[in-house]
């Protein structure tokens, strides 16, 4: 790179900086201060030390087992999602039409859903899958499937599933495009003269081209589906019982429903390193793979 | 050959799957209240627009989209305004601590919203800004500020430095070369930048909600109103839920050119 070195730079930084470090700096010291910290109301505080944090990783606490029983959901909800968001994506990218018109209205129909507030495409969905007025529900119940996404876990969790499936696979599609289109049609035309067939070109040429945008169609899958709070709230409401409770919706119901500042400040805290380390991982992946690119054109 | 057999039939049932959902809500909002629940038509049979007339005429429901668009907007020119000079230094320069300081704001963008909602409230009452736009704005900035940038970072680089360094030869001031030449430069990344400030403003709902509660309150919380006593009104619900569909898919036919390139956040 041939960046080059000026510490006046910082000038041009300093709005952004000025401006995020207002909205996150501040609200991370209260969450910081709270969780060392228990209250009996009043505004009357008391040191708490480390107590909230070792109450949280202690499964056999209320408070613990509620926060790892919300985490292992999260986790799982994240794996099921991306075995399914991104190969589906890859196929719907490789399945867009080549030029004319329908290539436009093809994308806006698949950003649709990226534009609806979260909360609409919990209700869409909540009132699609009902039994008595929706669709989907009505269709599955007059097929013989005893469908019903109030009581039944099973459903719910399919449910939420699909929901995240409709909302989200359109991302992984085009982003998955963006990178098929950056490949130049010489690649094809080789392939072509070799005699390739459709698994190796897509194996040799399309799988590794789209290598960047994958990951960050994984990563950022990964982030919103960890803290994916609106839509399920919406559908299922966490139920029935705690079978779709989230770690978002179990923090919310404790900061905002209990008003338990102390434990919502220190579940905030884990949740967020989690976060970050997995950011982490993401930022040094993404700039080692931008990184080594030139060295090795280089050395071939 | 850059295809897959049938692709054709794969687009048509992924589309048919994706605009499903949304016919049945755009097909309900159209029923009369009577309609939706005693029978199961697949069209309005009484084609009714009283929940669309009663959003248009009563203040309490328009208000709410007027409120949800107004901190969008605030929050959109924010974005852009500051990220601008920052992209264009990320992208140009190093200086101490440019990695930490864009992972760091590369973390805010990933950071939950719903740890953040407690600590807002009480930042944005202790400063007399709570239920006004300017405090969804400004707590949209965490996720926003940090998007632009990245996005825009991507697409500065695209802009060759020779640009750059023939402007200060010409005697080019920076403010003027940033304003004459660069901004021209990217105006379609601005436009991607933009569209993605503008979509995930508008899409949130956990601190809009948390930060407001009756002059500023956005319309996705103003839709929980129609749980009541008698009942779910499902028609207006499902009104209120096409309304807010609309702003998006306009904005999107704007920007459809550049949509992919901009979702791969600049870097194709």
């Amino acid at each position: 790179m041939d960046k080059t070195i000026n510490q006046k730079a910082w000038f041009l930084v300093l709005p952004v900086f000025l401006v995020v470090a207002f909205s996150a700096v501040l609200p991370l010291m209260t969450v910081v201060n709270y969780s060392m910290q228990d209250t009996f109301g009043n505004n009357q505080f008391f040191w708490n030390g480390v107590g909230w944090f070792k109450e949280l990783l202690d499964p056999s606490t209320d408070l613990g087992g509620r926060f790892l029983a919300s985490l292992g959901r999260n986790l799982f909800f994240s794996a099921v999602i991306l075995a399914i968001e991104v190969p589906l994506g890859i196929v719907v990218a490789l399945s867009m039409p080549r030029e004319g018109w329908s290539v436009a209205a093809c994308l806006v129909i698949l950003a649709l859903p990226l534009l609806i507030p979260w909360n609409v495409v919990g209700t869409i969905w909540q009132i699609f899958g009902r039994p008595d007025i929706g669709l989907l529900g009505y269709v599955l119940n007059h097929l013989g499937f005893n469908y019903n996404y109030v009581s039944n876990e099973v459903d719910a969790w399919v449910t939420v599933i699909v929901m995240d499936v409709w909302h989200w696979t359109s991302l992984v599609a085009l982003l998955c495009y963006a990178g098929l289109k950056s490949i130049p049609d010489a690649y094809y035309q080789a392939a072509q003269i070799d005699g390739a067939s459709r698994w190796a070109v897509f194996k040799a040429i399309q799988l590794p081209k789209m290598n960047r945008v994958l990951l960050i169609a994984v990563l950022l899958r990964f982030m919103d589906s960890f803290m994916i709070y609106t839509e399920p709230f919406v559908v299922t409401g966490g139920g029935p019982g705690n079978s779709t409770t989230f770690v978002s919706i179990e923090l919310v119901k404790i900061a905002l429903g209990q008003f338990d500042l102390g434990k919502a400040a220190a579940l905030s805290l884990v949740y967020n390193l989690i976060i970050l380390i997995v950011c982490w991982v993401f930022y040094t992946v993404m700039t080692n793979a931008g990184s080594e690119r030139p060295v090795k054109e280089g050395a071939a | 050959m850059h295809s897959i057999p049938g692709r054709r039939l794969i687009m048509a049932l992924f589309l048919i799957f994706l605009l499903l959902p949304i016919y049945w809500l755009v097909n309900m909002s159209f029923k009369t209240n009577a309609e939706i629940v005693s029978t199961m038509t697949l069209w309005p049979h009484t084609p009714t627009l009283q929940h669309y007339r009663r959003i248009f005429t009563d203040e309490s429901w328009y208000s709410g989209y007027i409120n949800s668009l107004e901190y969008v907007v605030i929050n959109t020119v924010i974005s852009i305004a500051v990220a601008l000079p920052a992209a264009y230094a990320f992208s140009r320069y190093r200086f101490l601590g440019d990695k930490h300081l864009f992972f760091w704001l590369l973390s805010n963008r990933m950071a939950p919203a719903a740890v953040y909602a407690l600590p807002f409230f009480n930042l944005y009452s202790a400063i007399g800004l709570f239920d006004t736009p300017w405090a969804v704005a400004l707590a949209h900035c965490i996720f926003n500020v940090p998007l632009a940038v990245w996005i825009l970072e991507g697409f500065v680089s695209g802009v060759p430095r020779e640009i750059d360094e023939t402007a200060f030869l010409d005697g080019y001031s920076f403010p003027r070369f940033f304003i004459k030449i660069l901004v021209p430069l990217i105006a379609s990344g601005i436009g991607v930048a933009a569209f993605f400030c503008f979509m995930f403003s508008w899409v949130e709902l956990l601190l809009a909600r948390t930060l407001t509660s009756v002059q500023a309150k956005p319309i996705a919380a103003i839709m929980t109103r129609t749980v009541s006593a008698a009942g779910m009104d499902w028609g207006l619900l499902a009104a209120a839920g096409v309304l807010t569909i609309i702003p998006g898919a306009l904005v999107i036919w704007f920007v459809r050119n550049y949509i992919a390139r901009g979702f791969a956040l600049g870097r194709v």
